[in-house]
């Protein structure tokens, strides 16, 4: 570095001399460093930008277990409505196995998730109404028992094992297992919900039933790709791709503010990709190519897919939610 | 049992982040990271799972209460200590699925770290960015407001080492009759932003940590009109059990149909 002077400084620094002389004080904001911008405080830029809220810790595991809960409750709904019907008897034990299935990958998920894996246990510690994950814990525990003896006397009155008795079983467990599963279904939504990340307590009335329809469709698609292409099924694939896509339609039309992490950054493409799959794309192949098995395959495909992706898209759109401070100031001062 | 509470005064602060070395010192809190954040003297920059107390710098192009000099172009540095609010309705107590996060004796949240296993609700449940998960431990961390020297009839190492009393300490309703005294006194004084932060009006209700701020609570990243998420706990689930009812009823439909 040279240690001449520099004459533009140099001229300044005789300028404000000059000016201190003459009038006792020195007017102009001063000099700024090149490249470091000057930093405010204020009530536009909160404090320095940096986000006012904490961002969620949730790893890759627990979106994906939204989404396996979602299956697996659905499923013994699934179940018990085919019981119910009393017209598809293999789809129904289908649906149980892959209920039970699914459930068992769910507390994997949720323990690998956890800071303290060991203490596991310490989820069914307590049982607190008001919170909604202690609620989840406890739901997704009797759930899973309920699913095994359901899974047990169905494949045991099948195998005409004292066929009054487990059949009882069986529908006793059915009840249960599919009023849980509703429950395992839908509290998801309601954990994000009640929480201080705006983009989701701002769509707590709404996420209950994107969760619930996206669920639904991805045990049904589930089903379908395992060869049960009944018109149950398709009809079940028609409503909640119709409501995925008025789901998907209105995050985009009501345009809020509060919403822009569902529209723009990686998560807002993966809301857009999600929802456009599960929505229109696996409509459309429905309307269009339903009448023919590959049709309604790719459908389903098509909506698991999109399923997946837009659980990854909540969990992604609630850590930018948190990061914005102005999102939460403009909501607060309405 | 007295039920405490923090006053934090941003007029008698001087920066000097004596709380913040108290703090850690106390409680052999690890360190956070030896960075620059170029935010003014604030390398600090939140709390966290490792920082209880926070010293905010804020640098403002107003005048601070009856300065002078300037007057064309006014400037003024604001330093605030943040800490914990220990509210009346705490979103992280109540989404604690473990029970690990309790009310002391004190009226304050405490999180049990025999207890706590890393769920990470709390983080997303508390409206003021407070709490968060030291990812190297796995648990949940946050002001204990010194349970253990409050245990033994001791002032918060935060409260015991401000050597101006920024940091007051006392029962919650001298706290909140010095706050209004002191914002009359300082609006006396020209200060005429000097208002009290308190959340008792919304729904986290009463605070164990009041402040005096100057200017907009957003300038602070205080949030403006708080909400305890629990408040959303009834519409959320009454939304979620109606849709598990609609999406049966579709299923019966389609099967029996």
């Amino acid at each position: 570095m040279s240690r001449e002077a520099n004459p533009r400084s140099e001229s300044r620094l005789d300028a404000i001399r000059e000016e201190a002389t003459r009038t006792g004080h020195v007017a102009g904001s001063g000099l700024a460093a090149s490249a470091s911008p000057t930093p405010s405080s204020s009530p536009a830029a909160g404090y320095y930008g940096l986000p006012l809220l904490k961002a969620p810790v949730w790893t890759w595991e627990v979106p994906l277990y939204f989404f396996a809960g979602g299956v697996s409750g659905a499923s013994t709904a699934i179940a018990l409505a085919a019981r119910i019907a009393g017209r598809a008897p293999d789809l129904e034990l289908a649906a149980l196995w892959i209920a039970l299935i699914a459930a068992l990958i769910c507390p994997v998920l949720l323990i690998a998730d956890l800071g303290r894996p060991s203490r596991f246990l310490n989820m069914l510690r307590v049982f607190k109404r008001q919170s909604p994950m202690s609620v989840g814990a406890w739901t997704l525990a009797g759930f899973t028992g309920v699913v095994i003896v359901a899974v047990v006397a169905d494949e045991a009155m099948r195998a005409g094992l004292a066929p009054a008795f487990t059949g009882g079983v069986t529908w006793a467990a059915e009840i249960l297992g599919a009023a849980l599963g509703l429950v395992l279904l839908s509290y998801t939504a309601v954990l994000l919900g009640v929480t201080a990340i705006p983009v989701w307590s701002e769509n707590r009335r709404l996420l209950p039933t994107h969760f619930v329809a996206s669920g639904i469709g991805s045990a049904s698609a589930l089903l379908e790709l395992f060869g049960f292409l009944v018109p149950a099924t398709q009809m079940v694939g028609f409503i909640v791709s119709a409501w995925e896509t008025l789901v998907g339609a209105s995050i985009e039309l009501r345009a809020r503010a509060v919403d822009e992490p569902l529209r723009r950054g990686r998560s807002g493409w993966a809301a857009r990709a999600g929802g456009t799959l599960a929505g229109p794309v696996a409509l459309l192949l429905r309307i269009f190519e339903g009448s023919s098995p590959g049709g309604r395959e790719l459908a389903a495909a098509c909506f698991l897919a999109g399923a997946l992706i837009t659980r990854y898209a909540w969990l992604w759109a609630g850590r930018a939610s948190s990061a914005n401070p102005r999102a939460l100031f403009d909501l607060q001062r309405q | 049992m007295s039920v405490s509470a923090f006053l934090t005064d941003p007029t008698l602060c001087i920066g000097c982040k004596a709380c913040e070395v108290a703090c850690k010192e106390w409680n052999g809190l690890p360190q956070d990271g030896l960075e620059w954040s170029g935010f003014s003297y604030d390398n600090t920059r939140r709390l966290g799972a490792s920082t209880w107390r926070h010293v905010l710098f804020l640098e403002q192009p107003r005048a601070l209460g009856p300065q002078i000099a300037a007057a064309e172009d006014p400037f003024r540095w604001v330093f605030l200590s943040d800490v914990c609010k220990h509210c009346e309705n705490a979103g992280c107590l109540d989404a604690c699925p473990t029970g690990a996060i309790v009310r002391t004796e004190f009226d304050s949240v405490f999180v049990q770290p025999d207890v706590c296993n890393g769920c990470g609700y709390c983080v997303v449940s508390c409206p003021f960015g407070v709490i968060d998960r030291r990812p190297d431990d796995g648990r949940a961390f946050k002001c204990t407001f010194c349970y253990d020297r409050q245990k033994a009839g001791l002032v918060p190492a935060c409260a015991k080492t401000c050597p101006t009393e920024s940091i007051k300490f006392g029962t919650i309703e001298e706290m909140e009759q010095r706050a209004e005294a002191r914002v009359a006194e300082l609006r006396e004084r020209g200060y005429s932003d000097a208002h009290a932060y308190n959340a008792a009006d919304t729904s986290v209700g009463r605070t164990h940590a009041l402040f005096i701020l100057l200017g907009e609570p957003e300038a602070y990243n205080f949030p403006p009109a708080p909400d305890a998420p629990a408040v959303h706990l009834r519409s959320a689930w009454t939304m979620a059990l109606v849709s598990a009812a609609v999406g049966f009823l579709i299923l019966c439909l389609a099967f029996l149909r």
